[in-house]
Parts: C-alpha cells; sequence; structure tokens
C-alpha cells in the first residue's frame, strides 16, 4: 500500500489509514488526515528532508519517518 | 454591577488570534506569522455595552486532545477555566481544518461565538464564506473579522453578548448510536461526582477514549474515586470500541466537510503561485542562497543603519553627562560621589544604551518583518533536515533565529518544541548563537583588524560576520548533536511543522510593535542591569589591594589562563564583569586598559584601535576575542532565563559551561596554530 511519501510533488491521494501509535497517530488526525481525505504533496526540502503536504486548506510538513504512517486509498487521483 | 465575566479566546495556531485579542483589549501582544506564538494565556479587559469581559487568550491549539505543552493549557482554559464564554477564532482560508476545534469547544460548552478572520484574504483567493451558512450549520453566533484591519471585532462582542443571554443550540457532530448511548449513560453516572467541573457527557467521551492529558488535567481538581473509576471501566468494557477516538475525529471532520459544502465556495488549487515561490526559496541551493543573503542583508542594514544613530546618542549623553556635572557641582556633591554617579553609573547606562539600542531598534523590526511575512517557519523547513540528523527537531532553527536578536528571547521561545528532550538541547545551545549584544563587539573587531571602514569595509563586515554566524550556526549543530549522544540521549521525535501562506507584513505596525515590545524591553533589562554594573565595575576599579586596585589584582589572576587563550587577563576580566550584559565587554576591557574608572567611549575605532595595539594585540589576539565572545557563558538575564525555563541549577550550570569550554578550547587551538606558524 503507498503512504505518503509515495506522492511525488504536485500528485495527489487520498488517505486510507493512518498507522501511527498515540499521540502522532491524534495529531495527524486533528490536523486533517482522516480516512478519504485528499492531500497533494506541495514541498520537498533538499536531502530527503520534510515534505509539506496540502490538506483541507492548509499547508503540513512533515518528517518521512511519520508521513510514511499515512497509507493512502489505492488508484490515483489528480 | 456585576463582576466581569470570563471569556476565552480559542482557535488554532497561527488565525490571527493574538491579533484579535489585542484589537478587543488594546493590549499589545506580540503576534507574527507563525504557529506557536503565544505560549501562554494573557489576560485583558474590555467593554461593551456597559459591561466588562475578561478575555483569557489561550494558546493557540489543533485540538483539545491535547498534544503539547500549549494545547494543554488551551484545554485547561478553556474546560476548567470557569469562562462563560467561548471565541473560537478561525482562518477563513481554511475553514475546514478550523472547524475541528469548533466543534470540540461545542461539546465542552454550547456558549460559543465563532469568529471568522483572514475574510480579505480568503476573498483574495477566491474562497467565499457564507457566514448565515454557516450560522445554520454550526447552530452557534459567527461573525465575519478582518482583524488585522480590526474590521467586525466589534461585532464579536455583540455575538458575545447574544449567547450569555440566550443559550444557542449547538448542531455537534453525530458519533455512532452505540457511541453516543455510552457516553449518556457514563455521564449519568459521573455527574454527581463530577460536580459541574465541566459538561458531563464531554467528560465522559474523554474518559471512555482514555485521554491521558485530560485525565491529568481532571485529577489535578479532583482525584478519581474508586467508583468513578469502576464505572468508566464498565462503560469501556461495554462499548468495545478499541479506536473511539478515530471514530470520533473522523466524525467531528465529516462534520466539518458537510458544514463547508454548505458555507464554503474555493476555487480548485488556491495558492499555487505560492508554491512555485517556496520552491524557490525552499531549494537546494537557491534555498541556501535566499537564507544567507537575507542574513547577510539584515545584519548589513543594520550595522550600517546604526552607525550615525549610536554616534549622535552617544553625543546626546555627553552633553547631558555635562550638564549633570553641573548640577552636581551647584548642589556641592563631594567628588568621590560625584564621580561615582556619573563615571561609574551614568557612563555605564549611557554607553550601553548608545551602543545597543540603534542596532536594537533595526535588527528587530526587520525579523519582525521576516517574522510576518511568514518566512521562518520556511527555514525550519529547510533546515529540518540537519537537525534531524543531529537529532534535534527543527523548529530550534526558529529558536535559533531569534537568540541573534536576544538569547533569552530565544530560549524563551523554545516553549514551541514539544518533545522536553529537544527543548531542553535547544535551551542549552541557544547561546551558541551571538546576540545582538555580541554584534557591536565582533563589528568592531572587524573593522580595526581587518576590513576597515567606508561601504566596502562594511559590506566585507557583514560577509565576515555572516562566515562567524555560520560557525556558530555549525557549532550549535555540532553540540545538539554530541548532547544527542550523551547527556540527552535519544531519537528524534515527531513533530508537525504547519507552513502559513505568506503574508505582506503591516510595516508601520511592525515597528511599532518589535520597537516597544522587544527593543524597549531587552533595552530596559539591560539598562536595568548596566547601572549597579557600572556602580560595581567603579568601586572594582578604585578599592585599592595591595599595589593596585581590586581590578589590577583581578587582571593579575586571570593572566595566565589569557595568555595560554591568546588573550590576556584584562580581556577575561571584561568578559567575566560583562557578565550583566554582553555589550559592555569591549568598554571595560578598554577601561582596564586606559586605567580609568569609567567606560570607554568605543565609537572611535581608530582611537580604540590605537589602545589596543598600545598593548599588543595583534590579528591573533582580535580573532580570539571574537571567538570568545561567540563562545561564552551567556549573559546575566540568559541565565535567569534559562533556570527559569528549565527549573534546575544544573542544566543553567551546563548552559552557561558547554559554551565557555568550546570558547576556551577553539581560542587555545588558535593560539597554538598560531604560535606555530
Amino acid at each position: 500500500m503507498r503512504d505518503l511519501t509515495g506522492l511525488n510533488i504536485g500528485e495527489e491521494g487520498r488517505v486510507a489509514w493512518v498507522t501511527a501509535r498515540g499521540g502522532m497517530r491524534r495529531r495527524l488526525m486533528d490536523l486533517g488526515l482522516t480516512p478519504g481525505a485528499r492531500v497533494r504533496c506541495l514541498l520537498a526540502a533538499p536531502g530527503g528532508g520534510m515534505r509539506a503536504y496540502g490538506v483541507r486548506g492548509t499547508v503540513v510538513a512533515l518528517r518521512a519517518k511519520d508521513a510514511e504512517t499515512v497509507l493512502l486509498e489505492e488508484g490515483r487521483h489528480g | 454591577m456585576d463582576e466581569r465575566r470570563v471569556i476565552a479566546l480559542a482557535g488554532n495556531p497561527n488565525v490571527g488570534k493574538s491579533t484579535v485579542f489585542n484589537a478587543l483589549t488594546g493590549l499589545h501582544q506580540h503576534t507574527g506569522n507563525w504557529p506557536g506564538k503565544t505560549v501562554a494565556s494573557a489576560r485583558g479587559t474590555c467593554r461593551h455595552n456597559g459591561r466588562q469581559y475578561t478575555l483569557v487568550d489561550v494558546p493557540g491549539a489543533y485540538s483539545l486532545w491535547a498534544q503539547s505543552a500549549e494545547e494543554e493549557v488551551a484545554l485547561e482554559a478553556v474546560c476548567f477555566g470557569g469562562a462563560e464564554a467561548v471565541i473560537v477564532v478561525c482562518d477563513g482560508t481554511c475553514l475546514e481544518r478550523n472547524l475541528n476545534l469548533v466543534y470540540q469547544v461545542m461539546e465542552i460548552t454550547p456558549r460559543v461565538v465563532v469568529a471568522v478572520n483572514m475574510l480579505d484574504e480568503a476573498r483574495k483567493k477566491g474562497v467565499r464564506v457564507d457566514l448565515k451558512a454557516l450560522e445554520k450549520q454550526l447552530g452557534v453566533p459567527v461573525a465575519g473579522v478582518c482583524a488585522r484591519a480590526g474590521k467586525g471585532v466589534g461585532e464579536i462582542l455583540e455575538k458575545v453578548e447574544q449567547v450569555l443571554q440566550k443559550t444557542p443550540v449547538p448542531r455537534r457532530a453525530v458519533y455512532l448510536e452505540a457511541v453516543e448511548k455510552a457516553a449518556q449513560s457514563l455521564a449519568a453516572d459521573i455527574a454527581p461526582w463530577l460536580d459541574c467541573l465541566t459538561d458531563a457527557r464531554f467528560a465522559a467521551l474523554r474518559l471512555l477514549e482514555n485521554d491521558p492529558c485530560f485525565l491529568r488535567e481532571l485529577e489535578k481538581r479532583k482525584p478519581l474515586s474508586e467508583e468513578c473509576r469502576a464505572q468508566i471501566e464498565k462503560a469501556r468494557e461495554a462499548l468495545a470500541l478499541p479506536d473511539l477516538s478515530d471514530h470520533l475525529v473522523a466524525a467531528v471532520y465529516r462534520a466539518a466537510e458537510d458544514c463547508c459544502r454548505a458555507a464554503v465556495t474555493r476555487p480548485e488549487d488556491t495558492g499555487n503561485r505560492q508554491w512555485k515561490i517556496d520552491r524557490v526559496l525552499t531549494g537546494r541551493v537557491t534555498g541556501a542562497a535566499a537564507m544567507l543573503g537575507l542574513l547577510c542583508l539584515v545584519f548589513f542594514l543594520t550595522l550600517k543603519g546604526a552607525n550615525a544613530p549610536s554616534r549622535w546618542l552617544g553625543a546626546g549623553f555627553a552633553w547631558l553627562g555635562e550638564k549633570l556635572e553641573g548640577g552636581l557641582n551647584a548642589l556641592g556633591a563631594p567628588p568621590f560621589l560625584r564621580s561615582l554617579l556619573l563615571d561609574g553609573v551614568y557612563g555605564t547606562l549611557s554607553q550601553v544604551i548608545s551602543v545597543m539600542l540603534p542596532p536594537m531598534a533595526i535588527f528587530f523590526p526587520l525579523f519582525t518583518l521576516l517574522e510576518d511575512l511568514g518566512y521562518l517557519p520556511r527555514i525550519a523547513f529547510r533546515l529540518d533536515g540537519i537537525f534531524e540528523k543531529c537529532r534535534a527537531c527543527g523548529k530550534q532553527a526558529l529558536t535559533m533565529c531569534m537568540g541573534f536578536g536576544c538569547n533569552a528571547v530565544g530560549v524563551m521561545g523554545c516553549r514551541i518544541i514539544d518533545s522536553p528532550r529537544e527543548r531542553l538541547i535547544a535551551v542549552l545551545t541557544n547561546a551558541f548563537v551571538p546576540c545582538n549584544g555580541r554584534f557591536p563587539t565582533l563589528i568592531a573587531m572587524m573593522t580595526i583588524f581587518f576590513a576597515g571602514g567606508g561601504l566596502g569595509g562594511t559590506a566585507l563586515s557583514a560577509g565576515m560576520l555572516t562566515g562567524l554566524i555560520l560557525l556558530s550556526v555549525g557549532v550549535t549543530l555540532g553540540m545538539s548533536y554530541l548532547l544527542s549522544v550523551t547527556v540527552l540521549r535519544g531519537v528524534p521525535s515527531s513533530y508537525t511543522l504547519e507552513l502559513p501562506p505568506y503574508r505582506a507584513p503591516q510595516a508601520g505596525k511592525v515597528i511599532v510593535r518589535s520597537v516597544l515590545d522587544r527593543t524597549l524591553f531587552v533595552l530596559g533589562r539591560a539598562a536595568a542591569v548596566a547601572a549597579p554594573a557600572g556602580l560595581v565595575i567603579f568601586l572594582l576599579s578604585h578599592i585599592p589591594a595591595g599595589e593596585g586596585t581590586l581590578l589590577t589584582a583581578l587582571v593579575r589572576l586571570l593572566s595566565p589562563l589569557g595568555r595560554l587563550m591568546g588573550l590576556d587577563g584584562a580581556i577575561l576580566a571584561g568578559f567575566l564583569l560583562g557578565f550583566p550584559a554582553n555589550e559592555i565587554v569591549l568598554p571595560m576591557i578598554l577601561m582596564i586598559y586606559t586605567a580609568g574608572g569609567t567606560l570607554a567611549d568605543v565609537s572611535n575605532l581608530s582611537a580604540v584601535g590605537e589602545i589596543l595595539r598600545a598593548n599588543g594585540w595583534t590579528a591573533v589576539t582580535a580573532l580570539n576575542l571574537m571567538l570568545f565572545s561567540l563562545f561564552h557563558f551567556p549573559c546575566s538575564t540568559t541565565c535567569i532565563t534559562i533556570y527559569r525555563e528549565t527549573g534546575s541549577a544544573k542544566w543553567t550550570a551546563m548552559a552557561a559551561l558547554l559554551p565557555t569550554l568550546v570558547g576556551m578550547l577553539l581560542c587555545m587551538v588558535v593560539h597554538g596554530i598560531a604560535l606555530i606558524l
């Protein structure tokens, strides 16, 4: 299954599930990354650093190890 | 007259909550365009239709399911703070995400007013918010606001009055029937025990979810009774829904989506231009160039702009000093007292102000401008990769930038870092970057020994300064890593960073605010320590000890260590006596050389250069002084701040010791190399 890190810049996907546990799980969902939400990858910091994702009209930057925990629905969008 | 009614002001981070608060209360809470500016609840009062209200500015929170210190404060304020109504400020450009908090607050109290801010910005982006439809969807009053322009603020209070008179019926998010039933029945069970501490259904939901933060806040007020514990346990088992928390957020967001579908129209793909700009500003080469260029520009403007005003202030203080002397003479003050007051206290004070005020009055507005623009989170975004490799948090880049202005401010800013380990790293390493107080010393050294004066010289100085700053950033990163693998062992934690849209700064307000809030604040603090420090220095240099004075004895004592570091005893004494404020280090050194009892005037650099060279200074001495200025114990204000923030004498000592050891080591290495060459 693809996760957020699999999105190229400009590409969009739909959240299927969040696998992070504990506080980070709740934080990601509170930021709007709930199942069904559309997410677009907008920016990538150089050197494998953070990536910025557009979700529900806001932009949230995540580290790769956290972005990995947001799984996407199969099939491509946008 | 009834007593003041308490109204809480909540909202997501960076939605202009502080701006609304300021507009309502007339207070000048510092605002900036990055999440996490408000780290503690501020209080203010306002008046509407002859009624007094106490307004509590709650720290920004994405959710009341608290994940950070600020959010815990927010939960406490909204849930247990005794507020009679809650204003939730929302960003009109991204209402859907903001509604998450609105729905959460509506579970605690029905007396909610939603203030949709930044409507002007939303309109520019083609986002239209139908306030009437929103009101209908939410069931609570909605006010449209452009807080920056001061529009619609009165309407908020109008609506607050409305909900206080007649409690509205909010349309809450709809949960599964089983969840709703379980919550209702648990609420009924615990209601007698809860005794109106907070809404029973809300508490029941949180207890079913097993939210550790809510439980902590609740038990602070009233430890859970055995009976309650059993009831909660039973209700949890009966519900048997392990993913309850997921269900609740998802339900809230479904409600928010429905709400926005009815009340908000937005064009597909807003703000594409911004991301093109951002790709440049955070790119590998372009991003680094932009960062360095901006840094260089800020320092150039600060240095170039500060020269003339510094001289004017110096001249002004000299003139005033003569008048004061005349006055004291006329009063018949004894010569010692006159000298003590004028040369000791007044001299130090005027020196600190004339050296400090102009650069700060330029640096802080420039910094605030970048802050308002929204550039700072981009720096954190761009640099996070490096900080992650050093097992620290990218937000440390922000506190580091604040440290350039004032280390005490930077240390305080570390509260935005959620992980305690990473916060401590940021606190301990903040003084590794030079604050404004150290720039004059660095620049004087560069001008006298390396770059020379004139416009070209200033440009060269700014370039060299940037080099020194890169060195300090490098050492900060190295130190962070070192701490992460030794005393503060741990792996980088998870965190999220919101990138706000760029916003045009409000130039006028920026200048007024940064001068009032930061410049005068820092200056006041520095002046408060400079006056007594002047007194101490004066006494030290006048109380005889052995053949000389206490001061010469101190210099003699420090001399061997100073020579080992390629410096001398006078320089080290200058740093020690400059503990109250870094800006007085160089004047202090000059004072020791010239054996005067007062701080020397450092505005005439060629004269300063002559004195220094006459005392055996070379380029190596100047280089070592710059290094030690970069890396030595933080000033007294910063030390006090570190103690307050960490609550530990051990960590404060560590924060003072670490940079000092690094500085001593570097100086010795440079001195050694210079001896060999």
